[in-house]
Parts: structure tokens; C-alpha cells; sequence
């Protein structure tokens, strides 16, 4: 089967800047796809042009089989996109919304209108219908936005940083919803630097820095393949942290150190944590977790990813 | 990440298609949606100020200035020469309005047409359709400001009638314009340059007067500018004094239009389509 976004070389420049730089990705259809990296690695950018409102600057992308620089509108009337900043109009109400967004694509008025009851309830905002769209919270305003996404019943969902800026209980919320949505089988493209989100939505991700792809693969694959199993965080204090990895050279896979922590990879925390105390260093605290991307980012750039 | 297909030359492609959907019309509806929840005060006093305007000066000042001979030789009221000056007045406002204050305001804050244009929607779709909401509210503003001129006898000839087309005409050039204009603009002091340019045009373009107070050099300074043109065209329908000149003034408009939107497609497609 044909891959539903399909990217060879993919670069996109401003100037001097080479915001993309020559990335190679394939997604099949119903998949759960994800560019995960900080900001300013490209991920944005990537996002715009397979929406087919930024050209490339060179190499080869098809959308739905279709070069989005020759092909735009077509291409835009199959997606549904979610933009990094919620762009609402703040002068229709809710289901209003919906509604005038889904006539841009020429859907008959009738369409839209049945379509908007469901998606409503589909956002839990059926309450909301007749409010001002400035009267929503921070994550009604990202769950309507979602559903004005659909309201064109798009082949893929593209959703640029869904769930910055929300609280915790907000984007619990929306993860629920997005992931009814893979359950339905729409093709999910997201952007994150929350590795969390991206463990939770994606089957598949990029990791993305400097506008290169660093790895690609499952969430799981990946920190199988560039973290250990476990993670003992411990701290010494800032201006002791440096000394004390000194000596636990040799006590764990990897060592990383960063400004207000150490990080031993292994398999088998709690064990670690014994030697370490048999050495004779005492942590003022210490935790053993579960590897995340966010070791494999660290691993990968030797940076974290948010700083 | 090695390349290895060489790149390809890139070029923005799409033909019309790119730029328009045929489908303006979904623009104006979701402005009509829109205005259904505006102040209506703000809606109803582009009616009111010509209205005004035209009791003031009309009647007002009319009293001192008295009847005017125009050149061919007929005799008016001031009101009567005037009205139709602030029918094409309020036509220029109405459509500077909408398309300088409200578009940029939409394109900035708003971020209206950024999520119009993530649609299956083009520029083109869009400039049109803003555009047609201001000639809609500008026509409306035309028809009742004729009914006032009507019902106090300013309406000299049947001819009159052929005013409402002429200021939608009117209004679609300075919206056109004024679009184009604003797209261009990112500041809100750069605004202020609107206002700049529409008041002296206001005052001076054969509006209150005829032209032929000014020493020639200004006449011709005014007769390249828009509103006199307006101004003319209208008068010379309010007034039934015809003239195959008044097709220099069409065709003036119908130039600003090709402009006007030449310049708001191609800017908005470079801004959100890039």
C-alpha cells in the first residue's frame, strides 16, 4: 500500500537557514506518526509543508500521492489540521465554528450542521455550542479546534504541538480523545517535545534535531535500542555532582551528567542504588525510574530536550 | 540522512486553482455569521454619518451658500450637489473601513485568514469574499442614503437609480485597494497612513465645491486622486446631467479593482502560502 505521506530529501531553507535538512520519512495509513525534538528543530516547518501551505526547497514530498506544491488545495481539502497557536474566530461562537470552517470546504451548510452536533459531543462542548469562543478554557479551545479539524472527515489529523501550554488534567483530557481517534483508525501526524505525549499517541516517531532525523522507530524500540531498561536519577548537590560521577565510573552502562542531576543507565536500579551506597556516596535524594525518550533524546543530541 | 535524489528545481505551481476555489462565498457567509453578534451601533452609524453630514452642510450651511450654477448651465441646491459628493464619500469610508481596520485586525489578531487558508480555500477566495461583504454593507448604506436624498427631493433625475450600482463600483475599487494596501502593513502607526490620505481626499475632492475653485496644477492633483472620480460619477447620475466622460471614471475604478486584488492575492498567498 502506498504510504499516505511520503518525504525523500525533504528540505526546507529561509535565507541562510536550513530549518528542514534533507529528512527521508514514509507514513502508512492509519498510522499514529510522530516528529518529536525541541523547539526550533524543524518540526513546524516539516508540519507546514506536508499541509501544503509551505513549498519545499528541495527534494521530494507526497501527500496522498499528491506533490503538495502543485497540488495545495486538493491536498488541504483531505486534512485536518491542528496549528501550534489556536486560531479560532473569535467572532462566531462555537458551533458557528464549526460550521462556517467546514463551509470553506464547500460542504453543503446541512452537512456541516450534523457534523458539528456530533463533533461537539465528540469535544464535550455540547453545552458550549452557544458561547463565545473567548469564554473557553485553554484546553476547550484546543479540543474545538481539534474538532474543527475533522469537520472536513480528513485522511490525516495533523496536530502541531496539540497539548503545550494546557495543565495536566486538560491534556489527560485530550489524550483521550486523540486516542479514540487512532482507535478509529485516522492517520494521527503530531509534533511534541513532551516525550510523555509522544509514548502515549505515537506507534512511530522521528526524533528530530538541527532539522535531521537522529533515530526513528517505535517508542518502545527506541529505548530498548538507545537507553537501558532503568534509570537511577540521583543528586549530590550542583556543585558536587561532577565529582561524585567521577567515581561512579564503571558503575553503570552509561553515565550522563547534567547541571542538577546524574543519571546511571541499567537494568536493575535498586541494585545500583546499593552499590552506590557501598561506595560510600550519599545522595541527598534518589530515584529509580523507568528509561523514557527522554533518555534516548539525551543519548542522542546530549541535550534535553526541554531546557 | 544522505540525499539521494539531486534537487529538484522547486516551483509554486497549481495554476488558478492555487489561488482561487470558487468559493468566495463561504467568506462572506462566515462574515454575515459574524456580524449577526457585532455592535450594532457601529453597523448603523455608517448610515447615520452621511445623513448628518448632509443636514449640517445641506441645509445648515446650504442656507448661506444658497443655489449653484453648474457648468452646463443648470441651477441646484447646495443640498443637491452635495448629497451625491457624500454618497460616494460614505461608499469610500464604509469600504476603507471594513477592508483597512477589520482586515488587518484579522490578519494579525485574528489570525483569520492563516486558518482560512489551511483549508481547501485560496487567496483569491478570500479577497474576494471580504471584498463582497463590504460592498454588501456599502450597498445597504447606498440604498438608504438614496431614500433619504429621495425623500427630500435631492434626486433630480431617474438616472439616480443607476447611483447604487455606481457605488458598489466605487466601493469595490477603494476596498480592493484598501485590502491590498493593508496586507502590506504590520504596524498599527502605519495605519494612521490611511487616515492620512482619506481626510484631505474627503475635504477636497470636489465635494463641498466645485473643482474649478483651484488654480488648474490642483485640479489636476485631484483628478488623479480616486474619490473626485466618485464624486463626479454619482453627481452625475443624482443630478441627470450625463457625459461620456463618466466612463473615465468607471474605468478608473475598474483599474483600482485589477489592482487591488492582483496585489491582495499575491500578498496573501506569499504570507500564508509560502
Amino acid at each position: 500500500m502506498t504510504p499516505v505521506i511520503a518525504a525523500r530529501g525533504l528540505t526546507k531553507t529561509f535565507g541562510d537557514l536550513t530549518a528542514v535538512d534533507g529528512i527521508d520519512f514514509e507514513v502508512p495509513a492509519g498510522e499514529s506518526f510522530g516528529l518529536l525534538g525541541p523547539n526550533g528543530a524543524g518540526k513546524s516547518t516539516t508540519m507546514r509543508m506536508i499541509g501544503a501551505v509551505s513549498s519545499r526547497s528541495a527534494g521530494d514530498l507526497r501527500v496522498l500521492g499528491l506533490d503538495p506544491d502543485a497540488h495545495g488545495p486538493e491536498i488541504r481539502s483531505q486534512l485536518g489540521v491542528v496549528p501550534q497557536e489556536d486560531n479560532l474566530d473569535p467572532e462566531l461562537k462555537v458551533r458557528e465554528n464549526l460550521i462556517v470552517y467546514g463551509r470553506y470546504f464547500g460542504i453543503p451548510r446541512a452537512t456541516c450542521a450534523s457534523r458539528a452536533d456530533e463533533l461537539l459531543t465528540f469535544a464535550q462542548l455540547e453545552d458550549k455550542a452557544r458561547n463565545k469562543v473567548d469564554d473557553l478554557s485553554g484546553g476547550m479551545k484546543r479540543r474545538l479546534t481539534i474538532a474543527r479539524a475533522l469537520i472536513n472527515e480528513p485522511r490525516i489529523l495533523m496536530l502541531d504541538e496539540p497539548t503545550t501550554g494546557l495543565d495536566p488534567q486538560a491534556r489527560h483530557v485530550l489524550w483521550d480523545r486523540l486516542f479514540r481517534l487512532k482507535e478509529r483508525g485516522t492517520t494521527l501526524v503530531l509534533t511534541t517535545h513532551y516525550m510523555d505525549e509522544a509514548e502515549q499517541l505515537c506507534d512511530r516517531l522521528v526524533v528530530v534535531d538541527h532539522g535531521r532525523i537522529m533515530a526513528e522507530g517505535s517508542p518502545s524500540a527506541l529505548i530498548r535500542q538507545y537507553a537501558s531498561r532503568e534509570v537511577a536519577e540521583l543528586r549530590f548537590g550542583s556543585d558536587r555532582n561532577a565529582e561524585a560521577a567521577a567515581r561512579l565510573e564503571g558503575m553503570a552502562e552509561r553515565i550522563e551528567v547534567l547541571p542538577d542531576r546524574v543519571l546511571l543507565y541499567t537494568d536493575d536500579g535498586e541494585a545500583l542504588l546499593e552499590r552506590v551506597t557501598d561506595l560510600g556516596l550519599h545522595p541527598t535524594t534518589s530515584l529509580v525510574r523507568r528509561s523514557s525518550l527522554e533518555d534516548v533524546f539525551l543519548r542522542l543530541t546530549g541535550r534535553s530536550l526541554i531546557e | 540522512m544522505t540525499t539521494t535524489t539531486a534537487p529538484a528545481p522547486v516551483r509554486r505551481g497549481g495554476g488558478v486553482r492555487a489561488l482561487y476555489a470558487g468559493n468566495a462565498r463561504a467568506i462572506l457567509m462566515r462574515s454575515l455569521t459574524a456580524t449577526k453578534s457585532s455592535n450594532w451601533a457601529v453597523v448603523l452609524s455608517g448610515f447615520f454619518e452621511p445623513v448628518f453630514y448632509l443636514v449640517a452642510m445641506g441645509y445648515g450651511l446650504g442656507s448661506f451658500v444658497g443655489d449653484l450654477t453648474l457648468p452646463g448651465g443648470e441651477t441646484v441646491s447646495y443640498a443637491a450637489f452635495i448629497a451625491p459628493g457624500l454618497l460616494a464619500v460614505s461608499a469610500m469610508n464604509g469600504a476603507v473601513y471594513d477592508s483597512t481596520w477589520n482586515v488587518f485586525f484579522k490578519l494579525h489578531f485574528g489570525k483569520l485568514y492563516q486558518a482560512q487558508l489551511t483549508t481547501s480555500i485560496g487567496p483569491l477566495d478570500v479577497a474576494l469574499g471580504e471584498i463582497s461583504y463590504a460592498l454588501l454593507r456599502g450597498g445597504v448604506y447606498a440604498l438608504g442614503f438614496l431614500t433619504v436624498m429621495q425623500v427630500m427631493g435631492l434626486n433630480l433625475a431617474w438616472s439616480a437609480l443607476a447611483a447604487v450600482p455606481a457605488v458598489l463600483l466605487i466601493a469595490f475599487g477603494f476596498a480592493s485597494v484598501g485590502m491590498a494596501v493593508t496586507s502590506y502593513l504590520k504596524t498599527f502607526q502605519q495605519m494612521d497612513w490611511v487616515t492620512f490620505v482619506m481626510l484631505p481626499m474627503f475635504l477636497f475632492s470636489a465635494t463641498f465645491y466645485p473643482l474649478s475653485v483651484y488654480p488648474e496644477p490642483i485640479q489636476w492633483l485631484i483628478k488623479a486622486m480616486p474619490l473626485w472620480h466618485g464624486v463626479e460619477l454619482v453627481r452625475g447620475l443624482t443630478l441627470g446631467v450625463l457625459d461620456p466622460s463618466m466612463l473615465v471614471h468607471v474605468g478608473y475604478y475598474v483599474v483600482m479593482v485589477v489592482i487591488g486584488l492582483t496585489f491582495t492575492t499575491t500578498r496573501l498567498r506569499a504570507l500564508f502560502l509560502d
